[in-house]
This record gives C-alpha cells, sequence and structure tokens, in this order.
C-alpha cells in the first residue's frame, strides 16, 4: 500500500517523458527545426512532474502519522484521558495503535476498541487521500509539461535549470543541518536556562542532575554546574593526548623519512585499518582489557585505581588518535618542498637533522592543525568514555580517580524516558550546546591553520 | 659565436679536483647517465649543458652523492674527490656533502631567519665554538655571497621574505658557510629573472678565487659566460668536455655543434 | 677523505674538515636514536592493534559454536493436552526426558528438578512448543530434538569453568557437573556452528540471543542513509566543484562543509531527537530516522571525496567537450563524472563503513531499545549492530561477554569486506592522467 504512490509516481514521470518526446518527434518530423533534442522535451516533463509530487510525497508521510494521531487523541471521549501526563497519554495512544494492528491484550475498554478502529479508519482514509492527490498532480503536472512542447521550446535550458536548483539544494542542505544543530540546541538550552540560570551553569562547581519525579519523593534538588563535567573531559583528553602525540609523531616521523618502502607499505594500511574501527569497539576494549590491566597493575605498586578511572578510557581514545595524528603529521611532512630536503641534505645534515632541525619545524603548523583537530574529536567522543568512564562527577584531575565528560552525561540523560519538559533532558542539550560550541572553536582555528600551512606551500 | 662578456679564461688543468671514470646511473629501468668520465678542475667554473632530460643534473648529483637519497637510483662508477672514491662504503655522504656544497635550481632558504640559514650548517657540524665565532662566520658568508649589505640590518628576519635573487645568493651564502671545497650549481639561475642572474653569475665568477665551481645551466650565453670548461651532455653520454672557448667556438662533435647553433635542444 | 691532496688554504678550513669528521660519530648516534624512538612508536601502535584484536578473537570465538543436547522426548498427554495449545507443560515434559538420561535423580524433589530443567535453554520449550502447535499429531509420540543447553552449561562446555573453583564460588554446583560429564558420555552433547547468532535476534538469555535484528536495522539504516546522502552528496558536490561562483557564499558553504565534518557524533544525535523526533513526530528507535542522522553525518564525506574526485579530472577532458559545443552540464554529466565515479564510489563506501560503526546518535534516538524482532520495514523499532554491541556489553550475564566480542567480530568483518570494495575499486580503476 504505502509503495502505490511511489509507483505510480514513476508511471507518471515515464509517461511524461514518452508523452513529450513523441511530441516533439512529431513536430520533427513535420520539418519543424527543433530548438532542443526530443529527449530534453522528455527529460523536462519528467523532472517537472518528479521534484515537486516526490516533495509532496515525503511531506504527506511525514506528517501523516502525527496528523493522525492527534486526530485520534482529539477525538477520544471527554474525560477519558483524565488527568494524566505525557507519558500516560503515549501508553495509551501505543496501546490504541497496536490494537488497530489486530494485537489484543486482556480486554481493553470500550473506548480505546472504538479509537482503534477510528484510527486505521483514517489511515485508510489517507492512504486513498495520497493516492488520488498524487495522480491529481501528476496529471496536471504532466499536462503543463506537454503544453510547453514547441518547436523553439528551450527543453535543454529548462531542464538545466530544474538540474541547477536541484544541486543548489544539496549545497544548501549542509548550511541547512548546521542551522539546524544551533536552532534546535539553542531551543532547548534556552528551556533549559529557564530551569537553572546560566552563571549557575557555567560557573557552579556541581554537577548532580537528580531531579524528584513526584512532588514528594525525597531527593537532592540537583545541581547543574558544568564545571566538574568539563574538568573531567578535559582529564580524559590529555591522558589521550599524552598517549597519541608522541606515538603518533614519532611513527609518522619513521614513516615519512627512515621506514624502508616495504615496511612503508605494511604500516600505512594497518595504521587505516586502527583509524576505521568503530569508536564502540574501542570502549569494550577498554572495559575488557586495558581497565582490568591498569587496575591490577596499580595494586601492584599499591595504588588504589578506580575501577572506571580515567586513565583506561583516555589511554584507549589516546590508541584511537594515533592514527588520526600520525596521518595528519605524515601529510604535513609531506607537503614540505622537496628543496628543503634536499638544501638540508646538500648542506651535509644527516637525515636525522634534516628532520628535526627543518622539516618538522616547517611542518609545524600543519602538525599543530592536526592535534587541534585531535583535541576535538577527543572532546566529542563518545563511545569510549560512555562505556570506560565513570558517571559521577568530581572535581579532580587525579587521572587514576574516576571522572565523567560531557558526552557521558548528554548520553546518560538522554537514555531511557526522554520527554522534553524536565530540566535533566534539557540539561544534555546544554552540555551539547557548550560541546557544540568548544569543538567548533577549535575545529575553526584547527581548519584555517592548516589551510594557511596549504597555501604557504602551494 | 655572440658576443660575451671578457672574462679571464683560466685554461691549465693541471689541479684536478674531482675525476670521474666509467659513471653510469640508473633511475629504476631507465639508463640515465652513461658511460661518463670528467675531470673537474679546481678553482675554475665547469659549465654542465646540454638539452633537458640529458642527465647534466643527474651527474652533478652524483658529484656529493645527492642521489642516494632517490631510492630507484643506483651509481656505478668510480668518482674521486682529491684521489679518494667518495662513494666508498667508509665514505660518509654527511661528510662529503659538508666539503661538496650544493645550491639548487628554486632557491630554498628554510623558513628560519637569514641569520639562522647561513649558520644552519656550521650548527650541524659544530664549526663555531662560541656565538662569536658563529658571528663571524655568518658576516663573513654573506659578505662572500655578495649579499651582507642588502641583509645586514635584517639578519632575525625570515630567509623566505626575501626577493628570488637574494634569496639564492642567501642560499650561496649558506652552502660556502660550511667551508666546502667544491660547490656545485644546479641551475642556480632559472628561477631568477635577468638583473638577479646577473647578480649571481658575477657571484659565481667570484668564487672562482677559492671553489671548485660546477653549474648546470640550460642556457649556453651563461655557460659561455661564467665558465672555464664546459662539459656537453646529450641523452646520458658526455658528448664532448673542453675548454669553454673551444666549445663554442670549434666543437668537434656534430651533436655539439647542432645544440650550439639551436638545432637540437 | 684525506686533506693531503688539498691546497693550501686558510687554517681553519683544514680543520673544518676535521671538526666534521669528529661529530660524526656523535650525530649519526643522534639519528639512530631517532630511528629507534620511531619504530618504538609504530611497534607500539601495532602492538595495540595486535592484542585489541587477539582479545576479541580469544574471547569471541567461543561465541561462534553453541553447546547443544540431542533429547529424545516424549510428548507426554498429561501435561501437553491437545485442548489446551499453545499452552502446557513443555517445560515439564523436556525436564523428564532430561532426567531419564540421567539416572539416579529423583525428580520429585523440586530442587533437583529445577536444577535439571535447568540445564536447557529457556528457548527448548518454545521450540517444543512450536514443534507440537505445527503438528499436533505429535502429541503422545516421542520426537528427538536438538535443543541449546543455558548458558553456564554452555561456558562449562567450552571449558569457561574452572572445575577447581571450590563449589561454593562456582555458578555450576558439583552434582550439575556430574549430570553434564554423564550426557555428554552418552554423547547427547554436541558443539554445532552457533547459526543462531545471525537467525535470532536479541533476548535476555545469552545462548539465544543473536544479532538478526541488529543486521536488518543496520541494513535498513545504511539504505536510508546511502538514498539520501549519496545523491545530496553528489549534486552538492558537483555545484560546488563545476559551477559555484567563487564569492562569499559558496566559501561559507565550504568552511560549512569542513566544520560539519568534525562535529561530534553526539551532536547530531541530539539534533536528531530534537527535530527528527521531537518536532517532526518521527518514531523513535527507528531505524529511517537514524538512516537519516547517519546521512547528515556521511554527507560531508561524500562531498568532500567527490570533490576530490572531480578535481582530478583533467580539465583537457572538460574543454575538449566544451570546444565541440556541449553545454557545461552535459560536459560533466556525460563525461566528468562518469570519469570521476570510481572516486566517488570509494568515498562513499568508506563514508558508509564509518556510518555503520557510528553509534553515539543512534543511542540518542532509541536505537538501543531491547527488541526481540527484526524489523520488517525501515519505520518499525530496531537495533542497529554497533548498539547492539552496547547494549550486550552492558549485560551482566557472563554469556554476553564472548557474544559482544563476536558481534564485534562481525562487524569488522563488515567494515573490513566494505573496505576491500572500496580499495578494489580505486586500484581497479585508478587512472593515472
Amino acid at each position: 500500500m504505502s509503495a502505490l504512490p511511489f509507483l505510480l509516481l514513476i508511471g507518471a514521470v515515464c509517461a511524461g517523458y514518452i508523452l513529450n518526446r513523441v511530441a516533439a518527434k512529431s513536430i520533427r518530423d513535420r520539418g519543424d527545426r527543433l530548438h532542443s533534442m526530443t529527449s530534453y522535451h522528455g527529460l523536462f516533463s519528467a523532472l517537472l512532474i518528479l521534484v515537486p509530487v516526490l516533495t509532496f510525497i515525503l511531506f504527506w508521510l511525514m506528517l501523516q502519522g502525527p496528523v493522525i494521531d492527534r486526530l485520534v487523541m482529539a477525538g477520544l471521549p471527554d474525560g477519558a484521558l483524565g488527568e494524566r501526563g505525557a507519558g500516560a497519554t503515549q501508553l495509551v495512544l501505543a496501546e490504541i495503535k497496536s490494537l488497530s494492528r489486530g494485537q489484543v491484550f486482556g480486554s481493553p475498554e470500550e473506548w480505546k476498541v472504538a479509537a482503534a478502529s477510528h484510527l486505521s479508519q483514517l489511515h485508510q482514509r489517507a492512504d486513498w487521500l495520497l493516492i488520488v492527490a498524487v495522480a491529481a498532480l501528476s496529471l496536471l503536472l504532466m499536462g503543463l509539461a506537454r503544453a510547453r512542447v514547441s518547436a523553439d521550446f528551450r527543453a535543454r535550458q529548462g531542464v538545466e535549470g530544474i538540474v541547477s536548483g536541484l544541486m543548489v539544494f544539496c549545497s544548501v542542505v549542509a548550511i541547512f543541518t548546521t542551522i539546524g544543530i544551533i536552532v534546535s540546541l539553542s531551543y532547548e538550552t534556552l528551556r533549559f536556562l529557564k530551569h537553572v540560570p546560566l552563571s549557575e551553569f557555567l560557573f557552579g562547581m556541581n554537577w548532580e542532575p537528580q531531579i524528584p519525579l513526584r512532588e514528594d519523593q525525597i531527593a537532592a534538588a540537583g545541581a547543574f554546574g558544568w564545571l566538574p563535567v568539563f574538568l573531567g573531559t578535559m582529564v580524559i583528553t590529555v591522558v589521550a593526548l599524552v598517549v597519541a602525540v608522541p606515538v603518533g609523531l614519532f611513527s609518522a616521523i619513521y614513516l615519512n623519512e627512515f621506514a624502508p618502502r616495504r615496511l612503508r607499505a605494511v604500516v600505512k594500511p594497518v595504521l587505516e585499518i586502527l583509524a576505521g574501527v568503530p569508536t564502540v569497539v574501542y570502549g569494550f576494549f577498554a572495559i575488557l582489557v586495558v581497565a582490568p590491566a591498569i587496575r591490577s597493575l596499580g595494586q601492584s605498586f599499591g595504588l588504589d585505581v578506580a575501577p572506571n578511572t580515567a586513565l583506561a578510557a583516555g589511554g584507549v581514545m589516546g590508541i584511537m588518535l594515533i592514527p588520526f595524528i600520525s596521518s595528519f603529521a605524515d601529510d604535513a611532512l609531506s607537503a614540505v618542498p622537496r628543496t628543503l630536503r634536499d638544501g638540508a641534505l646538500g648542506l651535509g645534515a644527516t637525515r636525522g637533522e634534516m628532520m628535526t632541525t627543518v622539516l618538522f619545524p616547517a611542518a609545524l603548523p600543519g602538525i599543530v592543525g592536526g592535534v587541534l583537530l585531535a583535541v576535538s574529536r577527543a572532546i566529542g567522543e563518545t563511545m569510549i568514555v560512555v562505556m570506560a568512564a565513570g558517571l559521577i562527577a568530581k572535581l579532580t584531575i587525579n587521572p587514576l580517580d574516576s571522572v565523567t565528560t560531557v558526552t557521558v552525561q548528554i548520553v546518560t540523560l538522554l537514555i531511557g524516558d526522554t520527554s522534553f519538559d524536565n530540566p535533566k533532558t534539557l540539561a544534555a542539550f546544554a552540555l551539547g550546546m557548550m560541546l557544540f560550541l568548544v569543538t567548533l572553536m577549535i575545529n575553526i582555528i584547527a581548519l584555517r591553520i592548516v589551510r594557511k600551512y596549504r597555501e604557504a606551500y602551494d | 659565436m655572440n658576443d660575451m662578456r671578457k672574462i679571464e679564461r683560466d685554461v691549465k688543468m693541471t689541479d684536478t679536483k674531482i675525476t670521474a671514470r666509467g659513471v653510469n646511473v640508473h633511475y629504476g629501468d631507465t639508463h640515465a647517465i652513461k658511460d661518463v668520465d670528467v675531470d673537474i678542475a679546481d678553482k675554475t667554473v665547469t659549465a654542465f649543458i646540454g638539452p633537458s632530460g640529458c642527465g647534466k643534473s643527474t651527474f652533478l648529483r652524483c658529484l656529493n652523492r645527492m642521489n642516494d637519497t632517490i631510492d630507484i637510483c643506483r651509481v656505478q662508477g668510480d668518482i674521486r674527490l682529491d684521489g679518494q672514491d667518495i662513494y666508498d662504503k667508509r665514505v660518509d655522504p654527511v661528510q662529503l656533502r659538508a666539503k661538496v656544497g650544493m645550491v639548487f635550481q628554486k632557491p630554498n632558504p628554510f623558513p628560519k631567519s637569514i641569520y639562522d640559514n647561513i649558520a644552519y650548517g656550521p650548527r650541524i657540524h659544530g664549526l663555531a665554538r662560541s656565538k662569536a665565532d658563529l658571528d663571524v662566520i655568518v658576516e663573513k658568508s654573506l659578505r662572500r655571497g655578495a649579499i651582507w649589505d642588502e641583509v645586514k640590518d635584517r639578519l632575525d628576519q625570515p630567509g623566505t621574505g626575501l626577493s628570488g635573487g637574494q634569496q639564492q645568493r642567501l642560499c650561496i651564502a649558506r652552502a660556502i658557510a660550511t667551508e666546502p671545497e667544491v660547490l656545485l650549481m644546479d641551475e642556480p639561475c632559472s628561477a631568477l629573472d635577468p638583473i638577479a642572474t646577473a647578480q649571481v653569475e658575477e657571484l659565481i665568477d667570484e668564487l672562482r678565487r677559492d671553489y671548485s665551481v660546477v653549474v648546470v645551466t640550460h642556457s649556453m650565453q651563461q655557460a659561455a659566460r661564467v665558465s672555464q670548461n664546459t662539459a656537453f651532455f646529450h641523452l646520458g653520454h658526455l658528448v664532448e668536455f673542453n675548454v669553454t672557448d673551444q666549445i663554442f667556438t670549434n666543437p668537434q662533435d656534430s651533436r655539439t655543434e647542432s645544440y650550439i647553433t639551436g638545432r637540437i635542444g | 677523505m684525506t686533506d693531503a691532496t688539498m691546497p693550501t688554504g686558510t687554517p681553519r678550513k683544514a680543520s673544518s674538515s676535521e671538526l666534521v669528521a669528529a661529530s660524526l660519530k656523535r650525530r649519526r648516534r643522534k639519528q639512530t636514536r631517532l630511528q629507534w624512538i620511531g619504530l618504538g612508536a609504530i611497534s607500539i601502535a601495532f602492538g595495540m592493534l595486535f592484542i585489541l584484536v587477539a582479545s576479541l578473537v580469544s574471547s569471541g570465538w567461543t561465541a561462534f559454536t553453541q553447546t547443544h543436547i540431542t533429547l529424545s522426548v516424549y510428548v507426554d498427554p498429561e501435561e501437553v493436552p491437545l485442548k489446551r495449545l499453545p499452552r502446557g507443560g513443555f517445560d515439564d515434559v523436556l525436564a523428564v526426558s532430561v532426567a531419564k538420561m540421567l539416572p539416579g535423580t529423583d525428580m520429585s524433589v523440586r530442587a533437583t528438578a529445577k536444577s535439571v530443567e535447568g540445564i536447557l535453554s529457556k528457548g527448548a520449550q518454545f521450540k517444543l512448543r512450536d514443534m507440537v502447535v505445527a503438528d499436533p499429531g505429535l502429541i503422545g509420540q516421542s520426537v528427538t530434538l536438538k535443543v541449546p543447553v543455558s548458558d553456564p552449561f554452555d561456558q562449562l562446555n567450552k571449558g569457561l569453568i574452572d572445575r577447581d573453583t571450590p563449589d561454593e564460588f562456582r555458578r555450576v554446583k558439583n552434582t550439575e557437573i556430574a549430570w553434564f560429564d554423564t550426557l555428554k558420555d552418552q554423547g547427547a552433547i554436541s558443539k554445532p556452528f552457533n547459526w543462531a547468532l545471525f537467525t535470532n535476534a536479541d533476548s535476555r538469555f545469552p545462548e539465544l540471543a543473536g544479532l538478526k535484528g541488529a543486521l536488518v536495522g543496520s541494513f535498513w539504516a545504511l539504505l536510508t542513509c546511502f538514498l539520501i546522502a549519496f545523491p545530496l552528496g553528489i549534486g552538492a558536490a558537483i555545484y560546488l566543484e563545476e559551477f559555484a561562483p567563487r564569492n562569499r557564499f559558496s566559501d561559507l558553504i565550504e568552511v560549512n562543509i569542513n566544520n560539519l565534518a568534525a562535529v561530534p557524533s553526539v551532536v547530531f544525535g541530539l539534533l536528531a531527537l530534537a527535530v527528527f523526533i521531537g518536532w517532526f513526530g518521527l518514531p523513535r528507535s527507528a531505524p529511517f530516522v537514524g538512516g537519516l542522522t547517519l546521512a547528515l553525518m556521511t554527507m560531508p564525506t561524500i562531498i568532500i571525496a567527490t570533490r576530490a574526485a572531480l578535481k582530478a579530472v583533467p580539465p583537457s577532458i572538460r574543454e575538449a567537450a566544451l570546444g565541440l559545443g556541449a553545454s557545461k552540464q552535459q560536459v560533466v554529466f556525460q563525461h566528468v563524472l562518469p570519469l570521476a565515479m570510481p572516486g566517488v564510489l570509494t568515498g562513499t563506501i568508506i563514508g558508509l563503513a564509518q556510518a555503520l560503526g557510528e553509534t553515539a546518535p543512534l543511542l540518542l534516538i532509541g536505537m538501543n531499545a531491547f527488541i526481540t524482532s527484526a524489523a520488517n520495514s525501515p519505520f518499525d523499532s530496531a537495533t542497529a549492530l554497533p548498539t547492539q554491541i552496547f547494549i550486550w556489553a552492558d549485560s551482566p550475564e557472563r554469556g554476553f561477554v564472548s557474544r559482544t566480542s563476536a558481534a564485534i567480530l562481525v562487524l569488522l568483518g563488515f567494515l573490513v569486506m566494505m573496505n576491500a570494495v572500496a580499495i578494489y575499486l580505486r586500484q581497479k580503476f585508478e587512472r593515472k592522467w
């Protein structure tokens, strides 16, 4: 059933193509000179039908569900919902839906059964309505396109105009995405700030997102100061960089200058594999191998190591970043012109001296850009820390302790029941906003440095 | 052939600095240099000329083992500097390159200050015992590179900020600073404008007093202007090697004649 | 190098060569040290990858087999009366048939009966029920059935439980071990390949849990992602590379795309949660929404790869076609794009491989739900491979540790396959202009 509108659309597109092409052909056969080739006349019609109708179908499908739901809920007898909260209303709706699919559990109330049949009726009606609308719209557009066929109609320009428009639309999607991120995050953040003052969020030293679920519940009022969360993020980021930067840089130096070609041919793909491993895998690696290893190592030195120590999460994140930094540094070193290499060697520098005194300093801006991008990755990395870091925000910089991060808090606050009206959920968006801003700032600086660097040697 | 600047020509080839015998170079499967014999005299300017791709630069890079840095390049034959085989296993290319300096086609100052550019060689080789020593070397080298007056007030500014001609003279000064005995120049003027070229050529002639200079050039006029001896390379062969005047006025080989009269190139 | 033949120079000159010679040893040592440090760094990276793979394989390979027990079950009409179907005492029927193979067990003791029943997986009774419901004629007859054993016995059979541990600290007690050994001696125990890992959806019981739901969910999500990101990405790349005027607007788009590629993935999850689910009212946990989110994340990758591929097509081809009177769009779509296609596809596959491993945004849109059936459409609730890994990694049952590793190996297998295709495409069609 749901495929029918699409089949109809395909049919209409083909029909429009053939119709216009045949029409154009007959004009040509009469001996008139066509401005455009017949296939462009066909394409013009096809595109003229495809674009609006497809947009129409997609919008319809997207809106159909919510609109019908609202109609059904509005059609419920007065008082049926009573004094229920948003969550309970959702439950009722879900029950009605499963009833309409024929899944009966126990003996539902009469009004629910009625609502269920109302729901399926609406669905059927909506499906038919859509098909009729698609057919009508297609016919209308087909007629419009057919009317344009004439000897001097510039079909090619018409087609190219439509295609240009589509391409511009594609490019603008990226901007819409950014706007979407900014608008949605700001909107929810502003709602959050109605509950929690900005100064508390930015400068508060406590992060305890506990909100009493019921009025009478005895619970902490909750504290939303992001500083300890941010500090935890920084601790893990620093640990990650301490692992990744030296290993990555020295790997790159070795690969770029000293590695025999055959070793390089092996190492590069292996590093690429390391870079392609999903972060959830690294997270599991952290809890399966690294955290127990660090813990038992710490115990053998008589140190008290938390089971989800920042060292494990940060260390594994560092491993994840090694290929990132090494490939960035390798690229930056390779971008240094050969003439500088030759210059240093020609003066009698050893290859090591050439690397440390000429190549590396010359590549430094590019490398710094890469390291900055790695920092932004470490801050935004989610799965490793969600699996291996702690949940409790502590103001500590001891890497043996357990700390939490911005991304961990976002995920834990949003997993499970998410209704958009309590500060707990909204706090996740506020943290997301901060995360977005911080990483955006770092990225812009890093990309600018890298760009400048590339220009310097182009 | 055309009127050249009159340069005093030192034609006697008594002090031989470098002797090369039966040199062959392969780039992978390409045979780039075929059986080349040549003698480079001390305190003279020797020019290598020939059409592009004839192997003159490749051969030049054999003289300080710069070809070692290219993986696929193999060098065979016997090249001696002051009688010592430079491809001997015991010879360290680093030490060799300190003795046989090189200036490249494109000016390649390091992205450091002018001072640090010049001081680079002396520093890595440990030629200066103190900062004062180094200052002396830097000034001396810049003076010999005929660029001191232009840069003496901005030694701490980046070498990359200079003009093309200044950059190239800076690179020559940089090469001089390590006190080499031979100076190899790979088309040192091809990236420069005529005025800068004239300055560099003058400098080359100047350098002849202290060094054995080998210049690769694609410009015959330049070879005629600056060199005492000229070697003509063609398709990897050394076709003719003689006193510059002889080459240009009375070439022995028909290929040389075709080249200098502009029929091949 | 001797200085004997050197012409008389300044005294400094003679010493400079010596100074160089004197410094050589130290300098060589320094270079060697640098080389060793570099080699060490690479070894660390290699070692980590090795430990990663080795630990996953060593803990995951056991999950690719599953201990089964072959039973001869008498479907007792008293326990399973025809009229009560599909309900009935299938668990008791099974327990009795296991007890038959264990001489000396007294099934009238409740604890013993419970322990005996515990040998079998909870899924066994449903398997028997489905058989009987499909063919009620089996009631009163004996059927031979091969069913999985429960997780502790699976672990025991795979040698993952140490028999030397004192009884009270062991999950499988001494009597149970004795039973199991008896069953094994009778040849009832087998360890075939664990097809259930691929044909079952998720379950609370490790021995029944499989990846089907996750695989189907990932498939729908990736399909959605591809159908959206591929055309949009190519369209945007062609426009930016070939048609866009160089002005501030196209600069803005370009900077924007580069930044978008570096935005943390969890932020895309927040976007999807707020916009797709919160504002548009799309269903939670649906692979369609997941695919939509992944498409937004993959698009920058595809755009960047496509632009690089377009750039690599030499201008001479454009000029030649333009010179023949083709319009700019004809040139791009008929000549340039086909030549750039291998590069575009390579970039797309790499982008999709990244999307396949992406977890955080899927968590936020609820694709970590506990769902025991595979999705029939992209709008049904489902998990995806990486989120399934996350769920299993979080599960307390011991059996899920090896399942998690196995799921990771499956995921890595897919990634390696996709990357291999990309590399193959790149090498087969790579053109040197």
